[in-house]
């Protein structure tokens, strides 16, 4: 079963690529002919000379990223954009949310709704769509949360999965805060899973992990589309029953989330090391999971500066998480397990019921995919995506943020210009709230 | 890729055009060295030909445009002077072959540095024309993005012909941005009614135009001579390199430099590097619409700020990295802004930072964590950057800066200006000349200097909360 990318504004046009260099690499170098053969079906079709296509439609307000990431592509000579897959206009949003989602996305919405199509009658079967955006700008948000109705409303019964890019706290796009809320709000009702990486946290990944000087945007892609594949390669799950899971989003979806309060998923993978270290390390299950949970359980991002004194509340302290205790609730985990010896990995510790909510038992709560075959040059690799209160600090920031500038009305002129009035502000500011004040009570 | 018209308008609008295009041919030989009209060119030429365009001739080490091909090259510009004497001199300048009669809109007699000459008189007598030749250079645009007005303020035409063009530019395309590069005259300007021309301008730009990117001619004089200091100092180590200055028209195609031309110099780099993202790739790209969007938080409050660096570039290569954190220092330090204002001493509400050249995002945010701590930002805007990296640096450069602060100290410019209007206007010196003009009335002046008032008004009620700590709003509860 296939998944049709949709890759919107100028962030998801980057990012994009990215992730399927590292998918096309890895089904090409990896040795299990099910897994390769599983990988190219799900993420590219091929022509009758064997060529592989992304399944993947470009859309964006100006020219010049898509220009860039087809030409790159059809370079590389490993897999290339389909000719006729893109859509872009001459003059940008000009980072302005109302522009893409009132403007831009009913201009343009047959269009796209057709690419859309084509590339999904191209699919044996169609496993869901994966829109690709950032939260800051005017394309990616306001014309990506368009374009995510439209397709809520043309494939009703398929799974949607947002992969969203936040953007650095210290700002990009000075209205970034109004755009991220208005996207964050209006994407709740419409998507199964919301799956979050923060530009702040993969930079930090790069230079403290990575060890990179100079830190481009094409690095912190890189990181984010090495963690994105690593969920989604072909993986054997508990439904699956010995073969390649054909469900990915479903099973993604269904296992984490459970509730139409809790969407926002966050990931974390380990190891991550530079690739000059890679030949000089060597990884065992019990020291990457030992890691990984109490990086779940600390809230931290990445291996290094991890705080082991957090621990989980013992069994009657239940009452939402004490502040200051640092100890991140989880509703939900996925753990993927890439490798090596992967069937002998112990995870018995992240099913404590500990970690999680009151309402879920472990056994619902907590889901394991593995897969034999090494990923992305990694001997072994763990990737834990969450439903956690990981996202509760960054969201309820760039919120507080959002409302002090609607308080002293800013930039609104900018955004009614549009269409937008202030109470459709209200309503997303009171969407958001609710859904910062759901996660901040779990318990 | 988006299109943008230049309109000049008067003596000095038409002389910084000059300059602007001569610039603008120089960057893009530099860069297309294929001479093939590419993407890039199409932001501000047409082609008229679609051979081969420009025949780039290596000379001396630098490459310029070989004058004959420039006939394929049609600028997107209006030009229009009440003398003909500035366009004339573009027109047997070098870069002759590249208007057509079209796109000029000349007469005789001048306005007589008289706003009400200039708006009243010659808006209304050649309005149709105005609008014609504006239509005409919009309609061979496949995506015009914006307008760039340049004009400046103490004259007669650009003051007064100029601010009325841009309310034509409102009322028949009110979707394009309209960005205005206005010169301010200094306090000792010639002109003894510039005081007067500004402030009727000044109304217009409120309420007119999308972005004003204000320019006093004292602080450009001010950065000429530092420039020439630095150029006659002769220490070892310190050789600029000499096409790299801001003020350089080295490597373009008029020969000997007019006695305007270093100070119009800047005014022009400042136009191409606000356009560079438009035009270059880059990893951040930052369009024009985008600096309206963000820079203006209120919709009278669009008077940016801008500043420039580096002012040249040192021809022996040193450190690169603390080169490249100086720049980003002298970018927020009273010398360099284009206006005579300290942004330190104001309340900034947003800050556009366009970088050009070999820059990564990481040197970028760390210099922005740098000068953070000493930059007062306003409480709901604490966070207020945006930031644009474009790949292509100007020449003779390998990086540049172009910050464009929307900052409170513009309140002192139009603090001063006040000032000197009301020196005159309450002896009602030369008001008559003014009001023999048909169409204008005294109560145009106490409008205009209302208007400028309640602007100051507006500036300083937000300067105030500087320093102030001002709580958060209380959020939103949600009910359990």
């Amino acid at each position: 079963m296939s998944i049709v990318t949709v890759q919107l504004g100028q962030c998801g046009n980057q990012v994009g690529p990215e992730v399927f260099d590292v998918i096309s690499s890895d089904a090409l170098e990896g040795q299990k002919k099910a897994f390769c053969a599983a990988a190219r079906e799900r993420f590219f079709h091929q022509t009758p000379r064997g060529e592989l296509v992304a399944r993947a439609v470009l859309v964006d307000m100006e020219p010049k990223v898509i220009n860039h990431s087809v030409s790159r592509a059809a370079k590389s000579g490993a897999w290339r954009y389909g000719e006729a897959s893109h859509f872009s206009q001459k003059q940008g949003s000009g980072n302005n949310w109302a522009n893409g989602y009132c403007v831009h996305g009913p201009r343009h919405r047959d269009v796209v709704e057709e690419l859309v199509r084509r590339e999904v009658e191209r699919c044996d079967r169609l496993a869901g769509l994966m829109a690709m955006m950032s939260v800051a700008g005017g394309t990616g948000s306001g014309v990506g949360t368009y374009v995510t109705q439209c397709l809520r409303d043309t494939y009703p019964k398929s799974f949607i999965l947002n992969h969203l890019t936040w953007p650095y706290g210290t700002g990009e796009v000075i209205v970034q805060n109004y755009n991220s809320v208005l996207t964050l709000a209006h994407l709740y009702q419409l998507s199964d899973a919301i799956l979050v990486h923060e530009n702040d946290t993969v930079h930090r990944i790069c230079g403290r992990l990575l060890n990179i000087k100079h830190i481009s945007f094409g690095d912190v892609n890189r990181v984010i589309a090495h963690q994105l594949a690593s969920v989604l390669q072909p993986a054997l799950t508990a439904d699956s029953r010995g073969a390649y899971g054909r469900n990915p989003l479903g099973e993604l979806a269904s296992a984490l989330s459970c509730h139409p309060e809790y969407k926002l998923l966050s990931v974390c993978t380990v190891p991550q090391v530079p690739s000059s270290s890679m030949a000089y390390s060597t990884f065992s299950w019990p020291s990457l999971l030992k890691h990984l949970r109490q990086m779940l359980v600390s809230n931290t991002k990445m291996e290094e500066g991890i705080d082991w004194q957090v621990r989980p509340p013992g069994g009657s302290a239940r009452t939402g998480s004490p502040a200051g205790s640092g100890f991140n609730r989880s509703l939900a985990n996925l753990l993927v397990l890439r490798g090596k010896d992967v069937y002998s990995a112990e995870t018995g510790g992240f099913e404590d019921p500990a970690l999680y909510t009151s309402w879920l038992s472990p056994e619902e709560a907590f889901s394991l995919w593995k897969s034999p075959v090494p990923f992305n040059k990694y001997e072994k690799c763990a990737t834990l995506v969450s439903n956690s209160q990981a996202l509760l600090r960054p969201l309820d920031d760039m919120v507080g943020k959002a409302w002090n500038m609607f308080a002293s009305r800013a930039y609104l002129h900018q955004y009614m210009k549009f269409g937008i009035s202030e109470e459709d502000f209200l309503d997303c500011f009171t969407s958001i709230e609710q859904v910062v004040s759901s996660y901040s009570q779990l318990h | 890729m988006t299109q943008s018209v230049v309109v000049q308008v008067g003596q000095c609008g038409n002389q910084v055009g000059c300059r602007f295009w001569d610039l603008a041919l120089r960057e893009h030989a530099h860069v297309n060295k294929k001479g093939m009209y590419d993407e890039a060119l199409r932001s501000f030429f047409r082609n008229v030909d679609s051979r081969m365009i420009i025949d780039c001739v290596a000379r001396n080490g630098y490459t310029i445009c070989a004058g004959l091909t420039l006939a394929y090259l049609n600028p997107q510009a209006v030009l229009v002077d009440m003398e003909e004497g500035v366009v004339n001199e573009i027109l047997q300048g070098p870069l002759r072959e590249m208007f057509d009669s079209t796109q000029l809109l000349t007469d005789v007699s001048g306005s007589g540095n008289n706003w009400a000459v200039g708006h009243m008189t010659y808006g209304s007598a050649y309005r149709e024309q105005i609008v014609d030749k504006l239509r005409k250079a919009a309609e061979h645009c496949d995506c015009l993005q914006c307008f760039f007005i340049i004009h400046s303020m103490g004259g007669g035409t650009g003051s007064g012909l100029g601010t009325k063009v841009l309310s034509l530019l409102e009322e028949e395309f009110p979707e394009v941005c309209r960005i205005v590069s206005s010169i301010y005259p200094s306090a000792e300007d010639d002109v003894v009614t510039s005081p007067y021309n500004s402030v009727l301008a000044m109304r217009e730009l409120t309420e007119h135009a999308d972005c004003v990117l204000p320019v006093e001619n004292q602080s450009l004089v001010d950065i000429v001579n530092k420039i020439k200091q630095m150029s006659h100092a002769g220490r070892p180590g310190s050789v600029i390199r000499r096409d790299s200055t801001l003020i350089s028209g080295q490597g373009g195609l008029s020969g000997a430099e007019k006695p305007f031309d270093a100070m119009n110099n800047i005014v022009a780099n400042l136009l191409l590097n606000i356009t560079s993202s438009a035009r270059f790739d880059g990893s951040l790209n930052m369009d024009l619409n985008e600096i309206a969007m963000n820079l203006v938080p209120f919709p009278r409050l669009h008077y940016l700020v801008p500043s420039l660096t580096p002012l040249y570039t040192l021809a022996d290569v040193s450190v690169p990295t603390r080169r490249l954190d100086q720049m980003f220092s002298d970018s927020f330090s009273k010398d360099h802004q284009l206006i005579r204002a300290d942004p330190k001493r104001g309340l900034y509400l947003a800050c556009a930072l366009m970088v050009r050249g070999n820059v990564h995002v990481s040197d970028l945010r760390r210099n922005i964590e740098r000068m953070k701590p000493s930059l007062p930002f306003v409480s709901w805007n604490q966070e207020g950057w945006k930031t644009g990296l474009c790949s292509v640096p100007p020449v003779g450069h390998s990086h540049s800066l172009l910050a464009l602060a929307n900052n409170t100290c513009v309140m002192s410019t139009f603090m001063e200006l006040r000032e000197r209007f009301t020196k005159l206007y309450r002896k009602k010196a030369h008001l008559h000349h003014y009001l023999h003009v048909e169409g204008m009335e005294q109560s145009m002046f106490s409008e205009a200097v209302g208007s400028l008032s309640s602007l100051i008004e507006e500036y300083y009620l937000l300067d105030a909360t500087k320093g102030r700590l001002v709580p958060d709003a209380p959020r939103l509860r949600i009910a359990r």
